[in-house]
């Protein structure tokens, strides 16, 4: 029950825990219970929303950089990560295998904002030996959503 | 002026869903759940296979019965589904969607007089195209009581010393009823001491919510006296491509190929080479997308009986069958105030029928919350009707 759960509220969060009971054909206590759990053990890590800022009038920008480090005797990467993950405007860290270590995934107001941050904050840093940023130009598809537009139901309204 | 037409054709009538649908067609913002054919697109692996043939200039026609690359395929498919063996050369034709086999088969197999027997609620073309090739339709109404199964009982009643033909139309639209294998083997005795002839359409075959759907062809003997017809739409959301299949033994199969070299000439091509790759590499979708209908199917159930609407459970297709005999009205009046008050349009049961009165076809070929939205107004109508 637990994978079939988080299938169904990955694709939407917004169910009651009625509908997902009905959905899959179980107990409403016992999909509660489960949520509740799954929340505890920090599987469940929050319930976002899925926002195509382009479509608003908030400027933003969003960009990727990847990021080369030397990983510390004793601490491997974990801390390195840590360092960087603390700032509010970073979205997202990755460990990586490849030619780098950390993708970075960051958000700012602006180009110069996100550039600040990779001058001031993250290169500087002791551990990190390059760091190369790629702005997001367009997004088309993003959480398995296409997201330039909505998909329209193009079938006859009544069909044999 | 001389009439032009032919009186057995104006004397068909015409789908009793057309009426409704032209009703709900004038209406811009009715929600609606009466579509037969996926909400899905054709997966892209699919419709990429499709493009490519165009691109590589494959636009011309194919062999009658079809591309051989796909009749092995299909041979194959109903080889691992149903351990049956058909040939691929002789025994196997690719047809413009499984309705044109409907037709064909009919018309290769009844003589003027034959009795076509017809389970019914069932699919609406199964009537007209008995009649238009010359044979008696004799409805055999199914009950809820036996979860819109034919039984042995019900079968024999029906049939008489002119009955030639019975389609099995399982799992079935407009119920979602489907025959498990101990329902099957009920009949085939009758069948053999009748020595009746079947047409059994499995165009809803991958869609079954009780394990893997069982065929009538598994049995001894009947292979010999069926022809399977199945289908690209349902399975793999390509109703628009057009393309079905049919099998049986080849005595069979040679003049319905006769009839359709005349007719159609062949299938279109693009979807041939698209069907290819859906053989190939298509199960996975079929059971994502069979996951996804299993969890609107337990949805719209508990919620349809949580508000009071009386329905079986059903384990095929993509419908949900409620009874509204509880109500007072007939399905039709139950569809009409629906979509006045309510602007929601599902389809009334007798349009597969007259023994559909008193039940009204819901799909759910929708998304949840499509599905809810559509409920939410089934809810408040069928409260208010309860007051009153």
């Amino acid at each position: 029950m637990r994978e079939k759960i988080l299938t169904i509220i990955e694709k939407n969060s917004r169910l009651t825990v009625k509908d997902i009971a009905s959905i899959l054909g179980e107990d409403e206590a016992k999909v509660t219970a489960e949520i509740e759990a799954l929340e505890n053990e920090h599987i469940i890590c929050g319930y976002h929303t899925l926002i195509n800022w382009d479509k608003t009038n908030d400027e933003r920008v969003d960009a990727l950089i990847e990021v080369k480090v030397t990983p510390q005797r004793g601490l491997g990467f974990d801390s390195i990560a840590q360092r960087i993950y603390q700032y509010d405007e970073v979205d997202a860290v990755y460990l990586m295998s490849g030619s780098f270590d950390f993708t970075v995934l960051i958000s700012g107001k602006t180009m110069k904002e996100v550039a600040s941050f990779v001058s001031s904050k993250l290169s500087p840093m002791d551990s990190v030996l390059s760091t190369a940023t790629h702005f997001v130009l367009k997004k088309y598809k993003d959480h398995g959503t296409v997201i330039e537009q909505p998909k329209v139901d193009e079938r006859m309204k009544v069909s044999p | 002026m001389r009439n032009p037409l032919n009186s057995k054709i104006t004397g068909i009538q015409p789908s009793g869903i057309r009426k409704f649908f032209d009703i709900v067609a004038d209406m811009k913002d009715a929600i609606s759940l009466g579509v037969g054919e996926p909400d899905f697109d054709t997966p892209w692996h699919i419709r990429e296979e499709g493009i490519h043939s165009l691109e590589r200039g494959r636009t011309f026609y194919t062999s009658n019965s079809g591309l051989k690359e796909l009749r092995q395929e299909i041979a194959k498919y109903i080889k691992r589904n149903y351990d049956v063996d058909y040939n691929p050369l002789t025994e196997v034709m690719v047809t413009v969607g499984g309705s044109e086999a409907i037709d064909l088969a009919m018309r290769v197999m009844l003589d003027p007089e034959d009795e076509v027997l017809i389970p019914q609620p069932s699919y609406v073309s199964y009537v007209p195209c008995a009649i238009m090739a010359g044979g008696v339709p004799v409805p055999i109404e199914l009950e809820e009581k036996d979860e819109f199964r034919l039984t042995p009982e019900k079968l024999e009643e029906k049939i008489t010393e002119k009955t030639k033909l019975l389609v099995l139309p399982f799992p079935n639209n407009p119920t979602g009823a489907i025959m498990e294998k101990e329902d099957l083997e009920k009949l085939v005795s009758i069948i053999e001491e009748h020595d009746i002839y079947l047409i059994t359409d499995e165009i809803y075959s991958e869609l079954s919510y009780k394990g893997k759907s069982s065929s009538i062809i598994e049995f001894p003997g009947m292979r010999e006296r069926t022809v399977y017809i199945n289908g690209f739409s349902k399975a793999y959301a390509m109703t628009g491509w057009r393309l079905g299949y049919c099998c049986g033994p080849q005595l069979i199969m040679k003049q319905i190929l006769k009839l359709h070299q005349f007719a159609i000439m062949c299938a279109p091509t693009t979807s041939q080479y698209a069907a290819v790759e859906a053989l190939k590499n298509g199960d996975e979708d079929i059971a994502k997308m069979r996951e996804a209908y299993n969890e609107r199917r337990r949805y719209l159930v508990t919620r349809l009986r949580d508000m009071g609407m009386e329905c079986f459970e059903p384990y095929g297709a993509f419908y949900v069958f409620p009874s509204v005999k509880n109500f007072g009205m007939s399905s039709e009046e139950f569809a009409t105030k629906l979509l006045e008050e309510e602007k929601v349009a599902i389809v009334p049961g007798t349009a597969f029928g007259d023994c559909g009165e008193g039940f009204m076809r819901i799909s759910y070929a929708y998304s949840i919350q499509d599905l809810k939205k559509a409920l939410d107004g089934i809810e408040r109508f069928v409260s208010r009707l309860k007051t009153k």
